[in-house]
């Protein structure tokens, strides 16, 4: 029978015995007085409470006891004294273990439904799979099962429709709602050549691309096994209710048997009365609301931050969260974009750029690809080069509509170079950029200045940990100008520059002598630090490498996460805090009043209101963890355009 | 006299109470039985788990199978904290668990409360 079944029986069958006690003190007295009340509460505890009985026997044989033991006892003892008592002629309590017992099973009742509501993040996640796509086989679309797609399958998405798995767009423009995985909430153009992730909505466009992940190995399964692992890991706090809850309820039990000792042999109180103050020591006592405090509160936070596209591993990491002071970024790819791009041109923009990207697009070197980009960004047609020739740590030469050109080091112009553009290279080095000069006929007519430039987010992301009373410090290879100009135009505290990578997990060590430290980076380079800091944050776009070693995983791939990430975990180990602290408390509490010890105060319990107060004390946890659902996480910082 | 009974009665409840739930007491224990490639063992909930230490064959694929047939709704949800595994066990229904055993070690499972514990050994 279901536990709702029980309840409701429960309920009904305990009317008529509420309603008396409420009546009783007018006088009013119900027809068939105590063996209406047996009656009723022999149905009540056939149907509701011996299953209570059943399980707490099969555990007892096993030596164990938990909050079922305290339960069956409860209304055992009650109603089996009861029965003794009407045999006898004394007063009988039959209506107490009846009321006792549908308390209990309101508050299962309510728990067994806000515990579904916890555990349901995992489930939403694994909902959003497509169930099947079209796949071109023979230049036909036929409908295949998503479990049937293959590696290599072409598989072409129609307008509105869902992206099947992960692959590679190979033909037509769209633009994608990728905010059930990433937590974007702008949808993001993609063309061919663009990753498209499973479980996102396609916009407006019909696109073609190739599987190159299915099944297990999509982003989506992904991360559905990664909060699934988070939600049922262990926080190393709750070490300390495992020890509790191991020795809980037989101590509970040994409580009661003093109560009843202490009322009857020292206090000289009746046998009922005695017993009614052991029952509802019995009774009070919930090591749910203790066995739920942690779990509950881990099921939700970590539910929370997934949807926000902050994935946290588990609960270690959660906890590792907490007492951060001082985040430590790696700087390429992580606080700029890791690629060059043109930021300046000085002289005639499209002569300059049209000049240097007919001349780089032969060239191999990293640079060239932002001067060629910029001149795509302009939609500049590229004339073609002849005689091309790549000078050895200068540059490169060639011959462009008939006039030789050069882009690359002053020293392939064969004059000097003009005062003023010297100036300004200058300038413009000084501000951290690579500058390269661009000539025609030996003579410079232009410059372009590089640089790997901060993410538009950087700065905000920045601001927001300061905001949070962190310190913040910039890690990296690069030579300290660079770093420098870099970490004040974002707002860096501290750089620590010319790192080899090797000796970066040392350099965390070295802050970690001060304080806790939080390490962000993306590169294979970064996994020792990430595994070396307290906690390790890792960019979704980086290696998996990176993402291996890293605590948590920011699949948005935005800096400002890192604060929302870190909010997140301190609010969710508050939460873990806050309950296990009124878990005990009640206990503590609730316990000793039971137990009658503020009798001579006029302050009791009875066993009825310790059955209420029992249901809601585990009720007050799983509520307590699902407002981790609602709770603010502070600002978030607009990036300035 | 009734005092002194009530006494007696209360120390002997006492003394038995910390003897059958602290004292050390045998656990049933089981080994996954092979069966072709892979190795399987039927769990029993009712009362906590039957058997509550399980030994499995390291690189053999595993198949737990849990059977509640405890009606307490503390014993509804299996969970294996280190295989990210928070199975529902409706009562009655053989639910059936695969375990990776690719690495060696103790591990242990729980209900959904963490008041029942198993363990499981990997060798």
């Amino acid at each position: 029978m279901s536990i709702r079944t029980r309840f409701w029986v429960a309920l009904v069958l305990s009317l008529p015995m509420l309603a008396q006690m409420v009546l009783m003190p007018f006088g009013i007295m119900m027809p068939g007085g105590e063996w209406l009340a047996l009656g009723l509460t022999t149905v009540i505890m056939a149907v509701t409470a011996v299953p209570f009985w059943r399980s707490a026997w099969a555990s007892f044989t096993k030596h164990h006891a938990n909050m079922d033991t305290l339960v069956a006892l409860g209304t055992a003892i009650t109603y089996f004294y009861s029965l003794y008592a009407m045999a006898t002629g004394r007063p009988v309590f039959f209506e107490t273990a009846a009321v006792v017992v549908t308390f209990i099973m309101l508050g299962q009742v309510f728990e067994e439904r806000m515990r579904d509501n916890a555990s349901n993040a995992v489930a939403k996640l694994a909902n959003l799979q497509a169930k099947d796509a079209g796949v071109v086989r023979d230049g036909r679309v036929v409908r295949v099962p998503i479990d049937q797609i293959v590696v290599g399958d072409r598989i072409r998405v129609l307008p509105g429709e869902k992206i099947a798995v992960d692959g590679v767009i190979v033909s037509g423009t769209t633009s994608i709602d990728e905010s059930m995985v990433t937590g974007e909430s702008l949808p993001v153009a993609k063309a061919a050549g663009d990753r498209v992730i499973g479980a996102t909505i396609n916009g407006t466009g019909t696109v073609d691309f190739t599987a190159d992940k299915v099944g297990e190995d999509t982003m989506l399964a992904q991360i559905v096994a990664m909060v699934q692992n988070a939600q049922n890991s262990h926080a190393p706090i709750q070490k300390l209710t495992d020890k509790v809850a191991d020795v809980f309820v037989p101590v509970v039990l040994i409580a009661a048997i003093a109560t009843f000792w202490i009322w009857f042999v020292l206090v000289g109180a009746g046998v009922a009365t005695s017993l009614i103050f052991a029952v509802s020591v019995v009774v009070i006592a919930c090591p749910c609301a203790l066995g739920l405090a942690t779990p509950t509160a881990l099921m939700v936070g970590t539910g929370r931050a997934a949807r926000a596209g902050i994935l946290i591993k588990n609960g270690e990491v959660l906890e590792a969260a907490n007492g951060i002071d001082t985040v430590v970024f790696d700087k390429t790819g992580t606080i700029t974009n890791g690629t060059p791009v043109v930021t300046d041109v000085i002289g005639d923009e499209t002569a300059v750029v049209r000049l240097a990207a007919a001349l780089e697009a032969a060239s191999e070197h990293p640079l060239a690809a932002a001067v060629v980009a910029k001149a795509e960004a302009l939609g500049l047609t590229v004339p073609p080069v002849a005689d091309f020739a790549a000078v050895a740590g200068k540059g490169v030469t060639g011959t462009v509509a008939g006039h030789s050109a050069f882009v690359g080091s002053a020293k392939l112009a064969s004059g000097a170079v003009p005062t003023a553009l010297a100036a300004q290279a200058t300038a413009l080095q000084d501000a951290a950029k690579t500058v390269v000069y661009v000539g025609e006929n030996g003579a410079v007519v232009g410059l372009i200045a590089i640089q790997d430039t901060a993410k538009a987010t950087s700065q905000a992301a920045i601001q927001a940990l300061h905001d949070r009373g962190l310190k913040t410090v910039m890690l990296t290879g690069d030579n300290e100008r660079v770093a420098s100009a870099i970490a004040k135009q974002v707002g860096i505290d501290q750089v620590i520059a010319d790192v080899l990578p090797q000796d970066k997990a040392e350099a965390v060590q070295r802050l970690q002598a001060s304080g806790k430290v939080a390490f962000v980076g993306d590169g294979i380079n970064d996994a020792p630090a990430l595994t070396t800091a307290d906690l390790g944050i890792a960019m979704g776009s980086g290696t998996d490498i990176a993402i291996d070693a890293g605590g948590i995983v920011l699949v948005k791939n935005d800096l400002r996460d890192v604060a929302t990430a870190l909010a997140l975990s301190q609010k969710t180990f508050g939460r873990i805090k806050l309950n296990l602290f009124w878990a005990f408390v009640y206990n503590v509490l609730g316990i000793p009043v039971a137990a009658g010890v503020f009798a001579a105060l006029g302050v009791t319990l009875s066993p009825e209101l310790a059955g209420l107060a029992m249901a809601a004390s585990s009720l007050s946890v799983v509520t307590s963890s699902l407002l981790l659902n609602r709770t603010k996480l502070g600002v978030r910082r607009r990036v300035a355009a | 006299m009734a005092q002194i009974s009530v006494t007696i009665g209360a120390v002997a409840l006492i003394g038995f109470i910390v003897w059958w739930f602290f004292g050390k007491h045998q656990v049933a224990s089981g080994t996954a039985k092979l069966q072709g490639e892979t190795q399987s063992i039927a769990i029993k909930v009712l009362g906590g788990y039957t058997p509550e230490h399980v030994v499995l064959r390291r690189g053999v694929p595993a198949v737990l199978t849990f059977t509640r047939s405890d009606p307490s709704s503390c014993l509804d949800r299996v969970v294996f904290p280190d295989f990210g595994i928070n199975q529902a066990l409706p009562q009655g229904e053989p639910q059936a668990i695969t375990i990776d055993t690719s690495k060696p070690g103790t591990y242990t499972w729980a209900c959904g409360m963490d008041m029942f514990h198993g363990q499981l050994v990997i060798e």
